[in-house]
């Protein structure tokens, strides 16, 4: 018998994350609040208190302590979670690293802000782009829905043994985080059902004590890291495989990145997060001015998935990669741009690469600036320098 | 069903960026594709605010400001001005608290003739049901009743779900009276 369709429910981006890790039976939560991740974990707060998730809620004194608990739990065999931003990110960044470094299977979302100083409360995506080493699986959202979907996917992810590594899942701030949208929330035992709990093959124990991530001399410490490189790459297969199961059981999935209105396009408009979104309504009219573009949707983003890239860019002619975030002082100060730049010599691609810095601390980019953007995209012109999308000057 | 796009102007603490999201949930509620988002900022009671909703059939909506809206309701007196009207289509709906008459509005703010214009006393009705000056709950019965785009029972349960007990009821009988006494003027169809 066939199910009747889910309704969708209104939710934000931050509550339907809170509904994810409610569904995922999460066992500890560490929480300190920074804008605009906040009502994730007030919201998380609430189920607990109403008895709708039965998990260690734990009060922290800062980030930095919040990402430390998280991993400490997740090494014990424990499910994990912790949200942040910007500076409270920012204040994590050395725990990022021993995450990575432990192996440990743990579920951070990130909604994504600008970085002080000056102090800016708004969005762009300064504080992810610049944890976008620490070793850790990323994964961005475009949707509420896609959201509470690939945290779903996240554990799966993460809890594999031949994964175990922490995954973020990076939205925007506000533009998501604050924007109530239609979720469908799936049912707790399909959800559990399709991401149960691992047992962690290398929990701590109290009676059986080992010692992890002690000192270790040049002989040996480049090989962990070199583990990690193997473990990073080797995990998007099973980053794919997750998400065709997710579309198999619930009737979505999304892929290691998205080609959209794609096919017959010259030129591509690459982007993450709210303005792939915002994208994908704009499109249909950008396409009725004569401007054959389309979006390159980055979805996961480490480890690269560079055989996707090649696969929908190499019959391309331009490629413009927006960047929200500054890489000061590089090559092309989209972080961005750099690296599609590199996988292009990789790859022997000839396509016009176009390096578009726009929304910092979430100057508004309306209809007429994407118009504008796929103009310079369908243009073909080279650009050799970074265009910083309308800064005063 | 083509986009509706709504936006709402208020002063912080009147409750229009939850006026905007009550709206956007009954529509998901009723199966269409909505977004509901404030006009992001350091939030200061008082200070001039403004919130957005879409409502459309199309599941790909931009999350972008609303500079051209179809709708847009004004919630505090002191934004009776015709800069918060900017940007409105013609044919627009201009959904307005204040006990004068519409046609009054219009003599008053010296109004082109392309707007549909409903005003309803909502402040009245929130002192009334909510002994407070919190005027959202109450224009959303006068923007039910001029754009018909959910129903009001939608809306009602949308809002006692929100407002649990005896102020989910205060604000349903707010709904109920402002959608009863809003005076809707329509100089041509548009929605």
């Amino acid at each position: 018998m066939l199910e009747e369709a889910k309704r969708a429910i209104p939710l934000s981006t931050n509550h339907a994350i809170a509904y994810a890790v409610k569904d995922l039976d999460v066992d500890v939560i560490s929480a300190y609040p920074i804008t605009p991740q906040t009502t994730v974990v007030e919201k998380i707060s609430e189920f607990i208190a109403k008895g709708e998730l039965d998990a260690e809620y734990i009060h922290v004194e800062s980030e930095h302590s919040a990402l430390s608990a998280a991993i400490s739990a997740s090494l014990t065999g424990a499910r994990a979670f912790t949200a942040t931003a910007s500076q409270g990110f920012a204040l994590m960044h050395e725990m990022l690293h021993i995450a990575s470094g432990l192996r440990a299977p743990l579920v951070m979302s990130v909604a994504m802000r600008s970085l002080s100083a000056p102090i800016s409360i708004w969005n762009d995506q300064s504080d992810l782009f610049n944890a976008r080493d620490a070793g850790w699986i990323i994964i961005f959202a475009h949707t509420a829905q896609e959201a509470y979907d690939t945290i779903i996917q996240s554990y799966k992810i993460a809890e594999d043994h031949n994964v175990l590594l922490p995954v973020m899942v990076g939205y925007d701030g506000y533009v998501m985080s604050h924007t109530i949208e239609p979720v469908i929330i799936e049912d707790k035992e399909k959800v559990m059902k399709f991401a149960p709990k691992v047992q962690y093959p290398f929990k701590l124990d109290p009676d059986k004590p080992v010692s992890i991530g002690s000192i270790t001399p040049p002989e040996y410490y480049y090989e962990f890291k070199y583990q990690q490189v193997q473990a990073i790459n080797g995990s998007l297969p099973t980053i794919e495989k997750v998400d065709e199961d997710f579309g198999k059981t619930f009737g979505r999935n999304y892929g290691l990145m998205e080609c959209y209105m794609c096919e017959d396009a010259d030129s591509l408009i690459m982007a993450n997060a709210s303005y792939a979104s915002t994208l994908k309504a704009f499109l249909p009219e950008i396409r009725k001015q004569g401007l054959n573009v389309g979006l390159l949707r980055l979805r996961v983003y480490r480890p690269f998935p560079l055989q996707k890239f090649v696969e929908y860019t190499s019959d391309k002619k331009n490629l413009l990669v927006i960047d929200r975030a500054i890489s000061y002082g590089a090559p092309y100060q989209g972080p961005l741009a750099n690296e599609i730049s590199g996988a292009m010599v990789k790859e022997g691609l000839k396509l016009n690469l176009i390096s578009v810095v726009a929304g910092i601390g979430q100057r508004t980019v309306e209809f007429e600036d994407f118009l504008a953007l796929a103009r310079l995209a369908h243009e073909g012109r080279r650009h050799e320098e970074t265009i910083f999308y309308g800064v005063r000057e | 069903m083509a986009t509706i796009e709504i936006r709402w102007h208020g002063r912080g603490g009147q409750g229009a960026v939850t006026a905007g999201e009550v709206l956007a949930s009954g529509a998901i509620i009723e199966g269409k594709y909505a977004l509901a988002f404030p006009e992001f900022g350091a939030e200061r009671r008082g200070a001039p605010v403004r919130a957005y909703t879409r409502i459309t059939d199309n599941p790909n909506i931009p999350r972008t400001p609303i500079e051209n809206p179809d709708v847009v309701v004004i919630l505090d007196r002191s934004l009776l001005k015709k800069e918060y009207i900017e940007g409105l289509k013609n044919g627009g709906y201009i959904i307005a608290n204040t006990p004068l008459k519409p046609d009054e509005l219009i003599k008053k703010l010296n109004l082109p003739d392309s707007y549909n214009v409903s005003t309803v006393d909502a402040t009245t009705i929130a002192l009334k049901w909510l002994k407070a000056n919190i005027v959202n709950t109450a224009i959303l019965g006068a923007v039910i009743k001029t754009t018909n785009l959910i129903k009001i029972d939608t809306i009602i349960d949308v809002l006692k779900n929100r407002f649990h007990g005896k102020i989910g009821e205060a604000n349903a009988m707010a709904v109920k009276e402002a959608y009863d006494s809003t005076l809707v003027m329509k100089l041509q169809e548009a929605i």
